[in-house]
């Protein structure tokens, strides 16, 4: 569709004309007339939902918003087009079959081997081995290679040496969704261990005996402790409610030498409110510091990751200071078990903060431990109910500890931004279906490919510059302040603003140290070099003139400098009620920058996933800064908001 | 850019032959300015009531006048006490926190300091016009506007040496009553009539600025630190009395002291590389922070941040 409009959310004055194309993979906006050729690409997977709002003299305008909180304002001439946009938006948005999906098509024109390769990178067993496991108190257990005792669980899971499999069979009968404890994480300072599993099918007064027999399991596979403590991350009145539906939780009396504890964390449904909430928020425009901080407490959000992390400590301190291990359940065992079971690990082992130990642990404990990653974040067109932003959370819980301990993880914001992209992209297939039995039915491993081998070979862009694994915080146990701490939890504007150009650092300032530091690398090697021959060579005076010149040159050649061309930005509305002067657009004056890392590698030949929809730090800034427009501003875009026909629909 | 006080208009409206010329020596012919006045339109047409007022369009014809209304006196102080006050709560639930956050209206304060002295800037900037500020007595508000504005617009003000000669020029010598102002600070019970934090507000935004521009400003949040520590109690004379009247020679400068090469580098930003051109910040509340580093600074310990600090140092240093 040509002469389509894309509209600045910030500033409604200020937008782009172009060409709207649909693929069958992604919707793109062409910019007119820019030598630079600007794009816009947006997958399918990405759209959460679209509002076609009222006909105006200027168009007919569409409001597409993201899941990873990019919102697109789109108006469209005629209202017929704009109509079909919807229609067909909404189909593609809606994927019936998984076949569908981007990564089924998705070609980074790597072979066979390749790809094989880039699913291994990531093998739980190692994992498993380098916790220590299984050694005399656990034990690998196959009972599930068949996905016949618990469909959602992996094949291979670990449980102390004493159970056997008939109580493992018993004790699966006794909890929701046949999820029973299993080993999550273990701490082989002191034996002790996180275990996961789901309620247990309690109801008011039932039992049973292998269940028990399993907690006691648990509970010898440490003799350093005599009490295991239980952990169930909702709030006491939805555990107890659940009792009238024959679920319920952990008695004390039942269960030798348990100590038991509400967490309080709330369900998917309070979450995908919260968040909504606060996109609502987000969505604000020009909002007052009133407004804003309002909006964001009524949501809730802030709360919600704070409880999260305080199950995560509480769980932590248990394991690392007491030496108790723990047995952590929800509902269903999928959702908050996840978060808090990660959040732990990540507190407790220092493996888990770095780039590739932080992979194996979501591919652990959300992957291979049945995560409901198409129920939770839509892959397929399913149940809106289904929907919460789960791994989300987790994923702020480590960017909240990234700001508290700059120096412990060894990857960066960036990191953790393009994972939440991927898990929403469907470009990759580590995150699809609802368990590793559905994956392995589609034959995911030999049809798609591995996000992990993606990042990971362009892990240069990933990395913090302050991480030294021999620095203090990244030794040991994370203690992060659980009080006073309320305050210590920021809002991700980095996230939830990720494309709002104007409200980020125009420099980042984790890509100037990153540059620092490999020049000094490269330049200290050199030296190496040269100290090396000088000490060969005979001419001592001649050489070491020659060395001078050399380093001068090379950094040169590396032209690092923060040079202030890549500042250039421009002023926002500061004033927005004055008529006196034309309105400014909001420091948006520089060009996007190009196609994101993620796509300058050989993916270019084919679809690049982010392009334009890049984000502040990748570091490729362009140098121009365009003027704001004068006097000829478009006419107010306004319209959307006075009408009450928008058509709105969630997908 | 200028500055005075609030013109002495008056209820019956009196004329003042000699500031319509100076003020019309500013601008050519032709060419227009503005005047930002740091009260509210309803609060600049009370002041003639006690003698005071504004400039009237027919006596100022080429002058507009901007009413950007910013909080000072005793609802600034309270604002700040009352942030104190929730920083120190420690029986606050986090739920409640972001509201009582909001109902001390400090960063709101922050915010339409920021916004105005951005304005100020993008008049000068963008329209290439000459800007007047003032507010009622042109020693509280006026100096937080002119000296704001310039950290925005030159870089040289971004220096450490530019940033002192700034404080000289719109505090010290312009006659923020500093004594007055920087008595009893946010614990005391006297709540004194003419105390009002300006002069942290300003530290404030020159902090917001900082961590939006990470690589203009030479000097590190310890110096903004410092600064605030010194305007209440110092050893030294620079922030002493009100005025430059009032101020006795016989005491030692706090630059001279900041300025000693052993001292000094403690107050150098490690990632500043000079920046020619003129930084616009955003003003969006996301954009906004609170100032933890003062705030908290005795509440939490700082250790991981200064860590970090001393990591970055050392990266740039070994390079």
């Amino acid at each position: 569709v040509e002469n389509v409009r894309l509209l600045d959310r910030l500033s409604s004055r200020k937008a782009a004309l172009g060409t709207l194309y649909l693929t069958a993979t992604h919707v793109i906006f062409v910019e007119n007339g820019s030598e630079a050729r600007k794009e816009t690409w947006v997958l399918h997977s990405q759209i959460s939902s679209i509002e076609k709002q009222a006909t105006t003299a200027t168009g007919c305008p569409l409001l597409i918003r993201c899941k990873n909180f990019q919102v697109i304002q789109l108006v469209i001439p005629q209202e017929r087009d704009c109509h079909d946009v919807y229609i067909s938006l909404i189909r593609l948005a809606r994927p019936v079959k998984y076949e569908e999906l981007y990564c089924f098509s998705f070609n980074p024109k790597l072979d066979k081997e390749e790809r094989e390769q880039g699913w291994k990178l990531v093998d739980l067993s190692e994992e498993y081995n380098r916790m220590g496991v299984p050694n005399n108190y656990w034990q690998i257990s196959d009972v599930n290679r068949d996905y016949g005792v618990c469909d959602s669980y992996p094949t291979e899971v670990y449980v102390p040496k004493s159970v056997t499999a008939h109580i493992i069979v018993g004790s699966s009968k006794f909890r929701s969704r046949r999820r029973f404890p299993a080993l999550s994480y273990y701490c082989k300072d002191n034996n002790a261990s996180i275990c996961r599993s789901s309620q247990p099918l309690s109801g008011f007064s039932a039992r049973c005996l292998e269940d028990e027999q399993m907690l006691q399991a648990i509970r010898k596979a440490n003799p350093g402790s005599d009490f295991l403590y239980v952990v169930d991350t909702r709030p006491k009145l939805n555990a107890m409610a659940n009792r009238a539906a024959g679920k319920g939780y952990e008695n004390e009396d039942n269960y030798s030498n348990i100590k038991f504890q509400f967490i309080g964390i709330e369900n998917i449904h309070v979450m995908r409110n919260s968040l909504q909430k606060m996109l609502e928020v987000c969505e604000l425009k020009s909002p007052s510091m009133s407004d804003f901080l309002w909006g964001l407490e009524n949501s809730g959000w802030l709360k919600h990751i704070k409880a999260i992390m305080d199950a995560g400590i509480f769980i932590a301190k248990a394991v690392a200071e007491e030496g108790v291990s723990v047995l952590v359940h929800c509902s269903d065992g999928w959702d908050r078990t996840a978060q808090v079971c990660s959040v732990a690990s990540l507190l407790l082992d220092p493996y888990y903060r770095t780039m590739k130990g932080f992979m194996v642990l979501i591919e652990k404990d959300w992957v291979s431990f049945g995560h409901k990653f198409n129920h939770r974040y839509g892959n397929l067109d399913g149940d809106p109910k289904e929907i919460s932003p789960v791994i989300d959370q987790f994923i702020e819980c480590v960017w909240q500890l990234m700001e508290q301990f700059p120096c412990a993880f060894e990857f960066n914001e960036r990191f953790l931004i393009h994972i939440q992209h991927h898990i929403y992209s469907c470009q990759f297939g580590n995150f699809l279906c609802n368990s590793q039995k559905e994956r392995r039915e589609l034959k995911i491993q030999e049809r798609t490919y591995s996000l992990w081998a993606h990042l990971w070979k362009n892990r240069a862009d990933y990395l913090n510059p302050l991480y030294r694994p021999d620095h203090s915080q990244t030794q040991g146990t994370l203690r992060p302040r659980m009080a006073p701490c309320n305050f210590l939890y920021k809002f991700w504007s980095g996230m939830y603003n990720r494309f709002e150009k104007g409200l980020h650092p125009r420099q980042s300032v984790t890509d100037y140290l990153m540059a620092v530091k490999e020049e000094t690398q490269q330049l200290e090697e050199e030296l190496e070099v040269l100290r090396e021959r000088l000490a060969n060579l005979q001419k001592s005076q001649l050489n070491d003139n020659k060395v001078k010149s050399k380093r001068q040159d090379r950094s040169k050649e590396l032209g690092l400098s923060t040079s202030n061309n890549s500042l250039a930005n421009t002023p926002q509305e500061y004033s927005n009620d004055l008529k006196s002067f034309p309105s400014r657009s909001p420091s948006q004056g520089d060009e996007e920058d190009s196609a994101l890392i993620l796509t300058q590698d050989n993916l270019k030949s084919s679809d690049p996933d982010l392009s334009a929809n890049s984000d502040q730090e990748s570091g490729v800034e362009d140098l121009s800064c365009r003027s704001p427009s004068g006097g000829g501003c478009l006419p107010s875009e306004d319209s959307g908001k006075d009408s009450d026909e928008a058509v709105f629909l969630a997908v | 850019m200028l500055r005075s006080s609030q013109p002495l208009t008056g209820p019956n409206r009196k004329r003042c032959r000699e500031d319509e010329m100076l003020l019309g020596t500013v601008l050519d012919e032709g060419e227009r300015g503005f005047i930002i006045d740091t009260r509210s339109a309803q609060a600049a047409k009370q002041a003639r009531m006690t003698g005071g007022g504004t400039e009237p369009k027919s006596s100022y014809p080429q002058w507009k006048r901007l009413h950007r209304p910013l909080e000072r006196g005793r609802p600034l102080q309270e604002s700040f006490i009352k942030l104190v006050e929730a920083c120190n709560d420690t029986s606050i639930n986090v739920d409640r926190w972001l509201s009582r956050l909001e109902s001390s209206r400090w960063l709101s304060h922050v915010k339409a300091a920021l916004s105005t002295a951005c304005l100020a800037a993008q008049c000068m900037d963008r329209e290439e016009a000459s800007v007047l500020v003032h507010g009622a007595e042109g020693t509280d508000t006026t100096l937080l506007v002119t000296a704001l504005a310039q950290v925005i617009l030159d870089p040289s003000c971004r220096t450490l040496e530019g940033f002192q000669g700034l404080l000289e020029r719109e505090w010290i010598e312009a006659g923020h009553p500093f004594h007055l102002r920087c008595a009893r600070s946010a614990y005391s019970h006297a709540r004194l009539k003419q105390e009002a934090p300006l002069f942290l507000l300003f530290l404030d935004c020159v902090w917001q600025l900082s961590r939006q521009f990470p690589f203009s400003l030479e000097f590190s949040e310890r110096l903004l630190l410092t600064l605030f520590d010194n305007a209440y109690a110092s050893a030294y004379g620079t922030f002493l009395c009100n005025n430059e009247k009032e101020r006795r020679e016989s005491t030692h400068s706090l630059w001279a002291w900041l300025n000693q090469p052993g001292e000094k580098k403690k107050y150098l930003n490690p990632l500043y590389s000079h920046n020619a051109l003129v930084i616009w910040p955003s003003v969006e509340p996301q954009s906004i922070q609170l100032w933890q580093g003062l705030f908290f600074r005795w509440i939490r310990s700082s250790q991981y941040l200064d860590e970090a600090w001393a990591e970055i140092q050392q990266l740039v240093e070994g390079n």
